[in-house]
């Protein structure tokens, strides 16, 4: 009983954080609902016995990423969004068309994914059982990941460098 | 109990808030966090599924998924830097180069 | 045994001649071009030589398998060459008059551009012509028949940067086609009801039928339809239009195609095919008629004509007519032996004329001409022996040839005296225009610029003028054919007409066609020949009708010297006084005038509306430039998606992962 409560409580605390997402104009406002949302999301990891994906969703996700969005955010020192004439397809087809889409997977999950319950803790996922698939079964994801990283952190520094390798015309009096 | 159905409609509702502010946010950073929305809510159904089927895969597909999603978001916020050097702007209805 | 004589060599030995001077000939000098083509064609003559030699050893009719060539079913056609009387006579004919012209030609042509193409065109048309002659089946004699056309439509238009050339090509050309049009169809009425297109084969099966009479039957519309091939080759009544303009070509063309060889492929097709018009006597009658017709004609045409070439190619489709009413009357032979000798003094007129016309350095109105004959003497000499075998004078050769023809039209049962007194005064017309030639060019003053030769500009038919000042007569290497052809047209019908008859008579006469086989070597027996039939006349009556022609002959010759030697203005006078009918045979009876009405002018305009702007413009173009433009229009509509605007990309990939989605979903919960 105390689950679906928790369950509940954070459940909602997500889906406002996301709502809030959509509805805010400043992208400051939107970052912060959206560590909100991660924050929640590590309980409710918490809730299902992934204890390791929790806190690594708190360091990484919240912790690192966000934190990057933030930095981006004052970096480029983005305002309040203006309201600019956008595309109607996005938003005659694409909201009706999501809207659709997810209420009818609701629709269908509820009535079909039967009454089966988890149990709070159901998985336990301590640090050792994930290593030992990870290092084992997993290893070349795993490898892969890593240099996925490292060109990611490369492509990072040669996009964002400032462009003052490129010849300027010189200046002359 | 929480019937495994519930945690999926909520991982549903927040992919779902992923893709509508991609579709209706105009300044591209918060298209940007709807997108990281969307991989938080797959990511909780991946878990959800782990716990029911009682393997712990779905965990460490959650891993590699927080492993890509940083990896992304790096070069992601890198590239609209560049964009905003190059076009001086956030919005993305303003940044149509790539119009015939 | 029978020897294997080798005829296929005949007509391919001009083929290589043809083939090597047409690809190698722009590199060779002139000399060497001359080598090559006259070395060719002597050879054919030397091997017709050499067959004619050898042809009484021989068993005939004689045939000689080559390849095979069309096996379909029970229909077999194959390359094989046949020899028997007629095909000698012919062959000798063209091969040796052939090469008298290629002899000729090579002075001529010596200073004309493109000379290996004219000597290569010229070797072409002897392998046409002589596959035609030597064909043992109707497939291949039509290739021949066809090719002879090719030949003559590239050797008109030799000149094909002149426009009135090129036009005269394409007219003879277009106009033989409708003559082969009705021959292709008489091969197929023939295939279809005979089985096979085998000279031997078919005649076999056409032999024990009887003469259809009443009723117009199959043997009937072979005979019209193979008449109409012969109408066009033969420049007949109503195909002979392009002949006088087929004068715009080289004068060796003219003499070569337009008198000796090619237009009395007609005769000989005809001629071949004798036992099929024996037994469909309203065709029989048709070439009668129209043979007659067309001397008449062509006669009256000729005797108003001012170009000598004209003259000359109305006078060919004049005596063309001759033939052809001797082959309705069913005197075959006799049809021949005057195409033998028209062959020798119609060529010579031309060559002749040919001569005359370097002479005076282009020239080609008679009436621009005139007293040449102390000038160029050898040309006037061969030229007057050609007159008068052309009028029918004895001893000379065209008197026997004709002579039978009028005696045979007359006498033989399928004829009437009508053809005999059409042809005595066409006789006496002919006599007229050709002494009036006769007497333009060579006889009185001279009436030309006497700076004759420099005209430079290129006369329809005439060499380039080497700008000589005076008149001079021509180089030997023309002047020898002249004289070989001169003596043949004096002598070449001392063979006479009976002799002529009896000899031809297993082609005509024949009682059996057995069936010929593949191998060249024949067992068996031979055709039956049944005794030569007597004339069936007496002889005064014979010596009556000789007399008359001759007559009618010296009649023609007297009124020509009258009008145009002792009182020349009498021409003027008369042409006056004949106002509007002079008018008319001047301008050939408006017949060209009427065939551009009737048929040019509406197959143009159709073509043009119907064919070019309606299906070729509206229907193909429109149909292409549509979907071009389909495709433009869709693309663009399309192109809309592509905005650059990344939110509606956004919108486009939700919509379609929400359609997918939703499909697996419904998938699923079937």
């Amino acid at each position: 009983m105390l689950h679906l409560i928790v369950f509940l409580v954070f459940g909602a605390i997500c889906v406002a954080g996301a709502v809030n997402l959509l509805v805010q104009s400043h992208p400051i406002n939107s970052a912060l609902s959206l560590i909100a949302v991660m924050g929640s999301l590590a309980v409710e990891y918490l809730l299902l016995g992934a204890e390791f994906v929790a806190v690594v969703q708190v360091i990484i996700y919240a912790g690192a990423i966000m934190v990057l969005f933030v930095f981006v955010i004052m970096l480029l020192n983005a305002g309040a969004e203006e309201r600019t004439k956008g595309s109607q397809v996005a938003l005659i087809l694409g909201v009706p068309g999501t809207m659709l889409g997810s209420l009818l997977s609701a629709w269908v999950l509820l009535r079909h994914s039967g009454t089966r319950s988890v149990h709070v803790g159901a998985m336990p996922g301590p640090p050792k059982e994930i290593a030992q698939l990870l290092f084992h079964d997993f290893l070349l994801p795993f490898e892969v990941t890593s240099i996925l990283v490292l060109i990611a952190i490369m492509g990072a520094v040669v996009l964002a460098a400032h462009s003052d390798s490129a010849p300027q015309p010189r200046k002359e009096g | 109990m929480v019937p495994l159905s519930y945690y999926l409609v909520l991982s549903g509702i927040l992919f779902t808030c992923g893709v509508t502010g991609f579709l209706i946010k105009r300044n591209i950073i918060t298209i940007f966090m709807s997108i990281e929305l969307m991989l938080n809510g797959v990511n909780l159904s991946f878990v959800a599924f782990a716990a029911q089927w009682h393997t712990l895969s779905g965990q460490v597909f959650v891993f590699f998924v927080m492993v890509v999603a940083a990896a992304e978001a790096a070069v992601g916020l890198a590239i609209i830097i560049a964009v905003y050097r190059t076009c001086d702007t956030l919005n993305v209805d303003q940044i149509n180069l790539l119009k015939l | 045994m029978t020897p294997n004589l080798h005829l296929w060599l005949i007509p391919l030995l001009p083929l290589i001649g043809a083939a090597i001077n047409g690809l190698l000939g722009r590199r060779l000098s002139r000399q060497a071009v001359t080598g090559i083509a006259l070395a060719f064609c002597g050879a054919a003559f030397a091997m017709a030589l050499g067959v004619a030699i050898q042809f009484s050893a021989l068993p005939l009719p004689y045939t000689e398998a080559l390849a095979h060539w069309i096996r379909a079913g029970t229909f077999q056609a194959d390359f094989a060459f046949y020899l028997d009387q007629l095909s000698l006579v012919m062959l000798l004919v063209v091969t040796g008059v052939g090469f008298l012209i290629h002899i000729y030609a090579v002075g001529y042509m010596w200073e004309e551009g493109g000379f290996y193409r004219f000597f290569s065109y010229l070797n072409l048309f002897m392998f046409f012509m002589l596959t035609l002659i030597l064909a043992s089946n109707y497939l291949l004699m039509f290739i021949g028949w066809e090719g002879v056309g090719l030949a003559s439509y590239l050797l008109i238009g030799f000149w094909f940067t002149k426009d009135s050339a090129a036009s005269a090509g394409k007219k003879a050309f277009v106009v033989n086609r409708i003559g082969d049009f009705g021959f292709l169809i008489a091969l197929f009425l023939l295939i279809k009801h005979f089985g096979s297109l085998d000279f031997d084969q078919v005649f076999r099966l056409v032999q024990p039928l009887s003469p259809e009479i009443a009723s117009a039957g199959l043997l009937t519309t072979v005979g019209l339809l193979l008449l109409v091939g012969a109408c066009g080759k033969s420049a007949q009544i109503p195909l002979y239009v392009w002949l006088p303009d087929a004068m715009e070509g080289p004068t060796p063309v003219s003499a070569l195609i337009h008198a000796a060889t090619m237009v009395t492929a007609g005769v000989y097709m005809v001629a071949r095919s004798h036992v099929i018009f024996e037994r469909a006597p309203i065709a029989l009658t048709a070439v009668a008629i129209i043979g007659t017709l067309t001397a008449l004609f062509a006669a009256t045409i000729g005797v108003c004509q001012t170009d000598i070439k004209k003259v000359l190619a109305y006078s060919t489709i004049s005596q063309l007519g001759y033939m052809f009413m001797a082959c309705g009357v069913a005197a075959f032979s006799a049809a021949i032996f005057h195409l033998m000798t028209h062959a020798f003094f119609k060529g010579l007129l031309f060559l002749a004329a040919g001569s005359v016309i370097h002479a005076v350095g282009g020239e080609q109105d008679m009436r621009r001409m005139g007293g040449l004959r102390h000038r160029i003497p050898w040309t006037f000499w061969t030229m007057t022996a050609a007159t008068f075998a052309i009028a029918g004078f004895p001893p000379f050769a065209g008197f026997f040839s004709k002579d039978a023809i009028l005696f045979k039209a007359f006498t033989s049962p399928h004829g009437s005296w009508v053809y005999w007194a059409i042809g005595v005064f066409t006789a006496f017309l002919t006599s007229f225009y050709m002494f009036r030639l006769w007497f333009l060019t060579f006889f009185g003053e001279y009436r030309g610029a006497e700076s004759a030769g420099h005209d430079g500009h290129l006369l329809s038919g005439a060499p380039v003028s080497h700008g000589h000042g005076a008149i001079h007569e021509s180089p030997k290497v023309m002047l020898v054919p002249l004289v070989i052809l001169a003596v043949l047209s004096v002598c070449g019908g001392w063979v006479g007409s009976e002799r002529f008859d009896r000899f031809l008579a297993p082609v005509f006469h024949r009682l059996e066609f057995k069936l010929v086989a593949a191998p060249a070597f024949l067992d068996g027996p031979h055709a039956v020949m049944p005794p030569t039939p007597e004339p069936n006349t007496e002889g005064p009556s014979e010596t009556a009708f000789t007399l008359i022609s001759v007559s009618a002959a010296a009649l023609g010759l007297l009124l020509a010297w009258l009008l145009y030697l002792r009182r020349p203005q009498l021409p003027q006078e008369i042409a006056h006084a004949l106002g509007g009918f002079y008018q008319a045979v001047l301008n050939k009876y408006y017949i060209d005038e009427l065939y551009a009405v009737l048929f040019v002018r509406p197959l143009v305009d159709g073509s043009t509306k119907i064919l070019w702007h309606g299906i070729d413009q509206g229907v193909i173009d429109a149909t292409v430039d549509h979907g071009a433009d389909a495709a433009r229009k869709v693309s663009d509509s399309v192109r809309h998606m592509q905005s650059g605007n990344l939110r509606s990309y956004a919108g486009w990939v939700a919509l379609g992962a929400g359609a997918v989605i939703g499909y697996m979903i419904w998938i699923g919960a079937r």
